[in-house]
């Protein structure tokens, strides 16, 4: 806290600490290697469970869905009512299956998913419902992908997402600091195998997305909903029936400085983020150092961590190494460029290749141009210096001598 | 909580769908108290451009809608990032740039923005988009005309055509509303039920509760 220059965040970090001591709050601190952003850390302690009901003051705790978790984010004022009563007032909310099926070709990820999914069913698809994943992509998911997933729910308009708890959540869980051990560990598994959604369970709306046809995709506007394949272009406004959603994407367009038909594989790139609470755990960083394993970033680029935990885990395997040895920064955990705080910012104008999940003009400084990717997508676009389908990236000496496929 | 009953005020119009919370109020000013005075962020980069002078393009920033207390725009409105801040830049008397708005209309909002709304007595009307569109397009032709949002009646009432329209409201967060209620001590009206119900998980689900 003594090195946090800026008197209001300080202030903003001595008062968490003041309050959860005199109240009897066990607190997380900054300094405590148990650490992190509450939707990496949660889940890693074991805190996150099958079948709980569990809000933060953030709204992408629709992250802990994955786990079976009624998991929902909540204003400040909801916040103190928790605190003051363990309850909150709801509504019934109505219910959408959003079924994954099919095999996605190779170097598509969770992230790929859904942001396809998204562009499917719009920024406000699912405003009002509670989403389950389900279906034979999402049984083959691991624990961090369905976190990505269900993370970006809100970016989709729904408050929560969620998937049934099955053998691999339990896998994720056993033996994590705050799981349950012994007797009460099985008492909770039993418990969690009976949470599923019945064979014949009916739900407001359903929706199905087909894996085979995606690709790694990008955004090209200032909503998560304007999603497109690596290989595909700007869309055409003249194309969009809707008039508001038209004069979005105009407005879109002239704050990311496109023009319709442009080929999103011919965008440059200024700037690099790698990590927030949609993408900054393990398989995350492990899936951008395998991409850059041997390269150069071409422009700034930053690495951070999701929690302490991931940060020392990921040290622990040399990734650290991988990602400074090209260039990349190696931070401590925490949100920087996802939102634009801590000063982690890109200029105006700038275009950011970014693992984030919220392409909305200015989050991650004034007039910023965020593209959102995949880790992998956003690895190759470091050393690239441009949006390129990661799977094509040539070999290092090649790409140092400037020879990239397009 | 301030009780809401009848808001007679000067509607502005914003032409703009998908308005996030960011964008109402960007994250690099989320450090002050409650009462901080966050109004003065309030569409801070929508605003002011780079150099910090007004936009005169933005509504806001038209000597029009200086008073407006009713903000109309299009679909979508508060979604994305949960942070209450958006709600009290909006409500903000004392350093809003139009004295601090009390009714917002949309035909959708981001749904944690809206319960945050309800809970600081900022009443969100939700109304089709063609609907929102005429109003809008009423507001514009008409710069500076009132707009009266009853509550209890449910409609809202332009000055300058004498158009009403009728809304939708939850009865409990009317309820709230009307009243001025905070929701913690209604609550605590239930402390036995709610008492039982931990006892129980305690005994039966002994693993829900971190040691």
């Amino acid at each position: 806290v003594v090195g946090i220059r800026n008197k209001e965040v300080q202030r903003v970090v001595t008062d968490l600490e003041k309050n959860a001591r005199e109240t009897g709050v066990r607190l997380f601190d900054i300094a405590d290697p148990q650490q992190g952003i509450v939707h990496v850390a949660g889940p890693e302690l074991g805190l996150t469970l099958p079948g709980c009901t569990l809000v933060c003051g953030d709204s992408h705790t629709s992250t802990h869905g994955a786990f079976g978790a009624l998991a929902f984010g909540i204003g400040a004022s909801e916040v103190a009512h928790v605190l003051a009563t363990q309850t909150l007032w709801q509504r019934r909310p109505r219910t959408m299956r959003i079924v994954l099926r099919g095999e996605p070709p190779e170097g598509v990820t969770s992230k790929d998913i859904v942001l396809s999914l998204i562009a499917k069913i719009g920024a406000a698809g699912a405003s009002g419902y509670v989403v389950e994943y389900a279906g034979p992509l999402v049984s083959r998911m691991s624990m961090e992908e369905r976190m990505t997933v269900c993370n970006m729910t809100i970016e989709g308009g729904g408050r929560a997402g969620m998937v049934a708890p099955d053998e691999e959540a339990f896998a994720y869980l056993e033996g994590r600091r705050y799981a349950p051990s012994g007797d009460d560990w099985k008492r909770a598994v039993e418990t969690w195998r009976t949470l599923g959604s019945d064979p014949d369970a009916e739900f407001d709306m359903e929706h199905i997305l087909q894996g085979d046809e995606l690709a790694p995709t990008v955004t090209w506007g200032t909503s998560p909903e304007d999603a497109v394949p690596v290989t595909g272009t700007v869309p055409d406004p003249a194309v969009q029936e809707d008039p508001g959603r038209r004069a979005r994407w105009i407005a879109a367009m002239d704050y990311m400085g496109l023009s319709p038909g442009m080929r999103m594989s011919d965008l440059d790139v200024d700037r690099v983020f790698i990590g927030s609470c949609t993408n900054g755990r393990i398989e995350d960083l492990r899936h951008a150092a395998a991409v850059v394993k041997g390269h150069k970033v071409r422009v700034p680029a930053l690495v951070v961590p999701g929690s302490t935990a991931v940060k020392q885990q990921a040290e622990a395997e040399g990734l650290d190494r991988v990602f400074v040895e090209a260039g990349f920064e190696w931070r401590a955990s925490g949100c920087s460029m996802c939102l634009g705080v801590n000063g982690d910012i890109a200029q105006r104008g700038e275009r950011c290749a970014s693992t984030s999940n919220r392409n909305f003009q200015g989050r991650q400084g004034p007039g910023a141009r965020t593209h959102l990717m995949s880790p992998a997508m956003a690895a190759a676009a470091a050393v690239a210096g441009k949006l390129i389908d990661f799977r094509n990236l040539a070999a290092p000496d090649a790409v140092a001598r400037g020879e990239n496929p397009t | 909580m301030k009780p809401f009953s009848t808001v007679e005020a000067v509607g502005v119009p914003l032409n703009l769908s998908d308005v996030d919370t960011d964008r109402i109020i960007p994250a690099r000013f989320l450090r002050k108290p409650a009462d901080g005075g966050y109004g003065q962020f309030l569409f801070h980069d929508l605003r002011f451009d780079g150099a910090g002078e007004p936009n005169a393009n933005f509504p806001l920033n038209r000597p029009e809608y200086q008073q407006a207390h009713v903000l109309v725009a299009d679909t979508n409105f508060g979604c994305g990032s949960s942070r209450e801040q958006a709600v009290w830049a909006l409500t903000d008397e004392d350093t809003g740039p139009t004295g601090g708005f009390r009714v917002v209309v949309a035909p959708s909002f981001g749904d944690i923005f809206r319960g945050n709304a309800i809970k600081n007595g900022l009443l969100p009307v939700i109304l089709d988009a063609a609907t929102c569109a005429r109003i809008r397009q009423e507001l514009e032709a008409n710069p500076g005309s009132k707009v009266r949002v009853d509550l209890s009646a449910q409609t809202i009432t332009l000055d300058s055509s004498g158009e009403s329209y009728s809304f939708d409201v939850d009865s409990f967060d009317k309820h709230c509303l009307l009243n001025g209620l905070d929701t913690i001590s209604l609550t605590l009206e239930w402390d036995g039920e709610i008492s039982a119900y931990e006892a129980d998980v305690n005994a039966n689900q002994p693993w829900m509760v971190p040691d």
